[in-house]
């Protein structure tokens, strides 16, 4: 394969502390040499060179939370389809969940997922496993074998392990194995049947609610547990003021803390469930204007660490019901980078820290081969148009299932071209690089 | 007929725990069953130390070698040993543990003999009896003759104790093996490790003067003895380990995990063994397991634990008596 060259790029490297204008230089799957010296020590004559005309090249997205369909529940979510849907929204690498049917408990479940990554996938997909057997919060898994199976993380996806000595034991030995465990923290007894952020909308919804203690309570005792053990914890996505100041005050007294935030939690508040939209059923809950605001701007300040899509497929059976009767969950790979955008044009948050939420610092957490654009690192990259404007249809989206919370918002900045180890998994066509076919995500070959 | 060494006096009516033992008291112990070894390999085994006396066993607990081993150990002392038999006798009844103790003790025993379910169940009847208690485990806290007779079975292959390392592997958490063992091999100078998950070692090990490792791998490095511990049934699967095989995979001795010890390094374990959990077969009947030195060893430290509590009693009757005398 030749070398390719990207030229007069804006290039924006956490990794390396870099936002200015530059070449990204890579051959056989590596990048080369990247930023505003790339060139000085000149380019390989054969070399492809395209020049970007001022676009902005960003490390691939690291989304640490995605919920996929395989196995159990294809007609939701493929492997291959999330994969095609993760590359047209700029990710080049994600972290699996384990909610599967049947649940990611064991190695042969690892390797099936990865081999099906392999063959299938056109992006990195790293699996992690249940923290429990079957997720049934009683007996811890075998975090061993897991890890060398290739488990990246243990967790419960969206549940929450209620029995603290339980926790206590899978975070004692998951530290011996030095494994992080990232946890969802939603306390069930106290949510009971609520479906939306408590307060006064909820009541005039005339919907049960839930309390922001549902959350922060088993996030306090997680925390106390971290301390105890020494893990490394990762509180997988919050939504109110009160968490980001519980893991404000466990950072400063202890290493190993870190914390994520869905871009849904960012992006939205309690208002948008408007005349009881069920598409904007989420656990945790979308709450209010208030909390929103906290989020962002502890994503601004480190105290949350990485944003996620938390993309979770749900089908028509699962969405068409009465608000109560649905089930929570959003996709979001499509639409991660264009709606944390968002944030950067309105001023709330800087271009370059946006971007280590999205790449460089979720691939230090969970310990993966992305998330930079240094010399020698594979060459997992996007091209990025900052300012095209456009409006999300249901209809463009590819993954398989469509709900989506922000049909028909604006958005201003899309991706241009997403590759994957030197290789182009995504073009809309407008970079030089060709366009990519649609992708057939209904068929296995 | 092999002739008696005269040992000093063992200053303690009972044998509690090591906790409470100086090193000079253990080596006092060691030698006695140095010593007594040769009585079991005899053709004619019975001495007469013991004549007369009443040994009576209370075993709350299952137990084969243990109990059987205090037996023959009563035995071959010349002693009268009664086995109480807890299936049914009056503790099934309802029967507390200090009630039945002052029963046994009305018959004027002159040793008991008790393993308990209960950490410090011997320390509760060794204050209301008035013959001598041996621990033969309670809970997990103590079993002073297992790690006597590990100490002895390490000194007669290795010849020495001091500076040895050792390396304590498994279920530290629950093993009452572990615990008297740490203290004895610390007292007697030898480096000690353990080696297990941490959801297997309790809070605070590191301050009992051992080294902790989470992997076998590095935890048995350069060891010259390695101790496995049971892996309990009803732990094996749940919230201390996954499972069987990840607890074998990882914390499973076999020969692959021994090689990284010294070359004449001596694999002990305190039995029941489970194959295929922390242990192979092929470790397990290898030429380096000294498993069945141990329970030989069992026997003789029994010997002498018996003898010197014994002697200790009658050392004091005869005090008493010469003071009488002069008064």
């Amino acid at each position: 394969m030749k070398p390719i060259v990207l030229e007069n790029a804006r290039i924006v490297d956490p990794s390396r502390n870099i936002d200015e204008m530059g070449s990204v230089i890579m051959a056989s799957g590596k990048i080369i040499a990247s930023g505003a010296s790339a060139r000085n020590q000149g380019i390989p004559d054969t070399a492809n060179v395209i020049n970007l005309k001022g676009k902005a090249i960003f490390p691939g997205l690291v989304d640490a939370r995605v919920f996929v369909g395989e196995p159990g529940a294809e007609h939701r979510e493929t492997i291959a389809s999330a994969s095609y849907a993760a590359a047209v929204g700029g990710i080049t690498s994600f972290i699996m969940m384990p909610d599967t049917y049947p649940v990611i408990d064991n190695v042969a479940l690892v390797e099936f997922i990865l081999r099906t990554a392999k063959e299938m996938a056109s992006v990195n997909i790293y699996p992690a496993a249940s923290l429990t057997r079957g997720m049934a919060g009683l007996e811890i898994s075998e975090f061993g074998l897991l890890r060398e199976g290739g488990a990246v993380a243990f967790t419960e996806g969206k549940k929450t392990i209620a029995n603290a000595n339980i926790m206590r034991q899978a975070m004692t030995y998951a530290r011996d194995f030095d494994m992080p465990i990232m946890h969802e923290t939603q306390e069930a007894d106290l949510i009971d049947n609520g479906v939306m952020n408590a307060g006064l909308i909820a009541t005039y919804l005339g919907l049960p609610g839930i309390l922001r203690e549902a959350e922060v309570i088993p996030l306090e005792r997680d925390l106390r547990l971290a301390e105890l053990t020494g893990v490394r914890y990762h509180a997988a996505q919050l939504s109110t003021n009160m968490s980001a100041q519980a893991i404000c005050c466990a950072k400063e007294r202890m290493f190993g803390i870190s914390a994520g935030v869905s871009i849904n939690h960012l992006s939205l508040n309690e208002n948008d469930v408007g005349e009881y939209r069920t598409f904007f059923r989420l656990l945790p809950p979308l709450r209010a204007e208030e909390d929103r605001v906290a989020m962002v701007k502890a994503l601004r300040d480190g105290v949350i660490d990485i944003i996620v899509s938390s993309h979770d497929p749900q089908d028509v059976d699962t969405k068409h019901l009465p608000f109560a009767d649905a089930q929570p969950g959003a996709i979001g790979l499509e639409t991660l980078l264009a709606a944390a955008l968002r944030l950067y044009h309105d001023g709330s948050i800087p271009l370059k820290r946006l971007i280590e939420s999205l790449s460089t610092r979720p691939a230090q957490l969970f310990g993966l081969d992305a998330g930079t654009l240094k010399p020698g690192a594979m060459a997992d990259l996007i091209i990025v148009d900052l300012d095209t404007p456009w409006i999300l249809e249901l209809d463009m989206l590819h993954s398989r299932s469509k709900n989506s919370t922000f049909e028909k918002v604006g958005f201003q900045g899309r991706v241009m071209t997403t590759i994957v180890a030197g290789k182009v998994v995504y073009s809309s066509g407008l970079t030089g690089f060709q366009k990519t076919e649609k992708f057939d995500c209904c068929d296995r070959k | 007929m092999i002739k008696k060494r005269n040992f000093p006096v063992f200053p303690h009516r009972h044998l509690l725990g090591i906790r409470g033992l100086s090193p000079s008291d253990i080596n006092n112990l060691l030698e006695r069953a140095d010593a007594n070894v040769a009585i079991s390999r005899q053709k004619d085994k019975k001495a007469i130390v013991l004549r007369g006396r009443t040994q009576i066993n209370l075993f709350f607990e299952a137990s084969t070698r243990t109990q059987s081993s205090f037996e023959i150990a009563g035995k071959r002392l010349g002693a009268d040993v009664v086995n109480m038999p807890i299936n049914n006798s009056s503790i099934k009844k309802g029967e507390t543990l200090i009630d039945t103790a002052m029963t046994l003790n009305a018959m004027h025993p002159d040793i008991l003999v008790i393993r308990h379910n209960c950490a410090g169940a011997a320390a509760l009847l060794a204050k209301k009896v008035s013959c001598s208690i041996i621990n033969a485990g309670d809970g997990s806290h103590e079993h002073p003759t297992q790690a006597l007779l590990d100490a002895l079975t390490i000194r007669r292959t290795k010849g020495r104790l001091e500076g040895l390392i050792i390396a304590i592997c498994g279920d530290v958490l629950h093993s009452r093996v572990a615990c008297s063992n740490i203290l004895t091999l610390n007292a007697l100078g030898a480096r000690v490790r353990v080696v297990a998950p941490s959801t297997l070692l309790p809070q605070g090990i590191e301050d009992m003067g051992v080294g902790v490792f989470h992997s076998m791998e590095s935890g048995i490095e350069d060891a010259d003895v390695v101790m496995m511990l049971r892996l309990q049934n009803e732990r094996m699967s749940g919230a201390f380990v996954p499972s069987t095989r990840e607890y074998f995979r990882f914390f499973g001795l076999d020969q692959k995990k021994l090689k990284k010890a010294k070359i004449d390094c001596i694999m002990m374990h305190p039995g029941p063994m489970n194959r295929g959990v922390e242990i192979s077969s092929s470790v397990a009947d290898g030429p380096q397991s000294v498993i069945q030195t141990q329970v030989e060893m069992g026997v003789a430290v029994r010997m002498a634990v018996l003898e010197a509590l014994i002697e200790h009693c009658q050392e004091k009757v005869s005090k008493k008596a010469y003071e009488a005398n002069c008064s």
